[in-house]
């Protein structure tokens, strides 16, 4: 199945995977659609970092989408890259999980069984392994944010600024009643939810102690390997460095203050 | 099994035949003998074989011919009618490439911002060239000259 091509092209050339026959379903014109569904959000399996980037309303009311596309590779890519296509192939750094993951994704397919929907929770199941069967496609996601207000935060850790994968990266979204949910990827197998961290938080205004007892919380929640990019020790510390970023980031942007969406925060 | 495909290249429109897996990049440069798109990395990581697909500019080695049948493509062959692009004048009066490698994915991706947005910030022209590797200039005079341009045009009009 071909969308945007940025990883299946590389495959093809690499003979990892040696089809049949390729199906190029871009000219599907309903899985290009961004639709609002008053407080969740469609996004059509074609939708483009580019075409998030380009969305007026995305930027008003989804900013972390904004805030992780603008960071993900280059614009040469994001021209043609799907958010869609980011999941199915499922790296560990993939930037699209932790946003999706904070904003609690249903992945919608459909197979000769008909069509079902995957929580974006139960959607990885390993580096480049997900609950998609060979013969389903994904026709697009539905995001569901805590509240139509929300403050947010992406961040990404890498090498230099520009073209890389991540380092480890991290989204938090929070409301006004203190609800928060805080997702890391590269730092573990898949993607991940950080409940334990969501837990000591919820209900809490932050202050300077409570982000302390978060970050103690970090190692718990993550299982980062040393790999070309970083050691795991570097991993784990940025992962606290980050948290109390980007909670802080969160709520000065709930409060109507803090970095203008998008910032670099790391 | 070739496929005939069309495909409009600098604003002239002729058939091509490709197989089902020939990539863009090879397309161009093999048989429709445009040879500015670079073969790099192969794997959209270096810019070297930008172009502009229907004006935006994308890697060419990650896309399959057959993908963009009746597609506009655009290379720096085709930036002016006439010559070299004021564009071009500006990075070759500032020396801004050495081994010129990159040359032809940065002259593309820095005309579709200047398009865009005549007057860029120093950052926004980095983050235009930010998917486009040059080894030899540490990317400084490339840069200067996109905003010299800028600028001397803004005041021109």
């Amino acid at each position: 199945m071909l969308a945007g091509g940025t990883d299946v092209v590389p495959w093809l050339r690499d003979e990892a995977i040696a089809p049949v026959a390729l199906i190029d379903i871009k000219a599907i014109p309903d899985l290009h659609l961004i639709t609002d569904l008053d407080g969740s959000l469609h996004l059509g399996a074609l939708v483009t970092f580019s075409d998030l980037l380009a969305s007026p309303h995305v930027a008003e009311r989804y900013p972390i989408l904004g805030e992780m596309g603008h960071l993900v590779a280059s614009a040469g890519v994001r021209n043609r890259a799907t958010l869609v296509g980011n999941i199915c192939s499922a790296v560990p750094s993939c930037d699209a999980g932790p946003v999706l993951l904070a904003y609690e994704a249903d992945v919608h397919i459909v197979g000769p069984q008909g069509a079902r929907d995957v929580s974006i929770a139960d959607w990885f199941r390993g580096p480049r392994a997900t609950a998609l069967q060979a013969d389903e496609i994904v026709t697009g996601m539905t995001i569901h944010p805590p509240a139509k207000s929300h403050g947010a935060a992406f961040l990404k850790l890498s090498r230099y600024e520009g073209e890389d994968l991540a380092q480890a990266n991290l989204a938090v979204v929070m409301t006004a009643a203190h609800r928060y949910r805080i997702a890391y990827g590269a730092v573990a197998a898949t993607p991940l939810r950080a409940s334990a961290i969501e837990q000591l938080l919820d209900g809490h205004a932050l202050d300077v102690d409570r982000i302390a007892a978060a970050q103690q919380l970090v190692a718990g929640e993550i299982s980062p390997i040393t790999d070309m990019r970083a050691t795991k020790e570097y991993r784990e510390h940025m992962c606290r460095v980050m948290l109390e970023r980007g909670l802080l980031a969160a709520q000065a942007r709930l409060n109507g203050a803090g970095p203008a969406y998008p910032a670099r925060l790391v | 099994m070739k496929h005939e495909i069309t495909l409009t290249v600098n604003g002239e429109t002729l058939p091509v035949d490709v197989s089902p897996n020939d990539v863009l990049l090879d397309t161009l440069r093999t048989q429709v003998g445009v040879k500015s798109p670079k073969i790099g990395c192969e794997r959209g990581d270096c810019g070297s074989c930008t172009v502009l697909l229907d004006g935006a500019n994308v890697r060419s080695c990650l896309i399959l011919a057959i993908e963009v049948d009746g597609h506009h493509i655009t290379t720096v062959e085709g930036l002016s009618n006439d010559g070299l692009s004021a564009l071009q004048e500006e990075l070759i009066a500032a020396s801004s490439f050495q081994c010129g490698f990159c040359a032809p994915g940065i002259v593309l991706v820095a005309a579709e911002l200047l398009e865009h947005d005549p007057e860029p910030t120093r950052d926004q022209v980095r983050e235009a060239i930010s998917g486009n590797l040059c080894r030899c200039t540490g990317y400084d005079p490339i840069v200067d000259a996109v905003l010299a341009l800028a600028e001397r045009e803004g005041s021109d009009s």
